[in-house]
């Protein structure tokens, strides 16, 4: 079970994540991550942009690759657009697997290369003004472990 | 018309997300784009998309040479500044 989606309105994950673990009978574990906009300081608002030919074609890509590298049942990966309030979830990735490790390790994966190497370009809303945000360091050192 | 997107910061630089251009003068390569950005666009935004981590889509295929584009009537080309970390 493969399911992979950009939203542009608010999600509740246990809507999907309960629906996405009864479509993978016969699991062995199942492991859900789910990202919520940060309470920082000063933060009234993340706003993410995307490119319509390359974001969500890029995402299936991404499932791809963790279907050939784990032995993964299902997988399930939802990112949201637009505007957001701190506390929204912002992102939700669930895999299906006969083992944990899998599972476990295929979030971790996703996980990394939807923060580091996805088209998303996020600004926030800070005393009613927008700054990008930038790329860091830490994303492509999360993106190194993967590469072996 | 060919079809400009600006991403992320680069849409500030343009001050719009989007620009149409007019094919009248034919094939557009690297350097023709460039001058377009500043004279039709907007000054300053040439350099903006100079930068080397700017990549180049060109009908949603990222270019892995931006300098070798060819843009042609009825493409679109988008400019996609790095992607914002976490």
């Amino acid at each position: 079970m493969r399911d992979i989606r950009l939203l542009t309105e608010m999600f509740i994950p246990g809507t999907l994540i309960g629906p996405f673990t009864q479509a993978n009978p016969g699991l062995g574990g199942v492991c859900t991550f789910v990202g919520e906009v940060r309470y920082d300081e000063g933060v009234e608002a993340l706003e993410l942009s995307h490119y319509e030919p390359l974001t969500l074609p890029g995402m299936h890509a991404l499932a791809d690759r963790a279907f050939e590298r784990f032995t993964l049942m299902g997988l399930l990966m939802v990112h949201r657009v637009g505007v957001l309030r701190p506390g929204e979830p912002i992102v939700c990735v669930s895999a299906a697997a006969l083992h944990r490790r899998d599972a476990i390790d295929a979030v971790d994966f996703c996980m990394d290369h939807l923060k580091s190497a996805a088209w998303f370009w996020k600004r926030q809303l800070r005393a009613g003004e927008w700054h990008w945000i930038e790329p860091r360091d830490d994303d492509h050192r999360d993106l190194a472990r993967w590469q072996s | 018309m060919i079809r400009f997107v600006y991403l992320g910061k680069l849409a500030d630089a343009a001050g719009k997300s989007e620009s149409q251009i007019a094919s009248s003068s034919g094939d557009l390569d690297w350097p023709d784009i460039l001058a377009l950005l500043d004279d039709h666009v907007r000054e300053g935004l040439a350099d903006a998309v100079r930068d080397k981590r700017v990549k180049v889509a060109l009908n949603g295929e990222v270019l892995a040479d931006r300098e070798g584009i060819v843009a042609r009537h009825g493409d679109e080309v988008a400019f996609l500044p790095p992607v914002s970390g976490g």
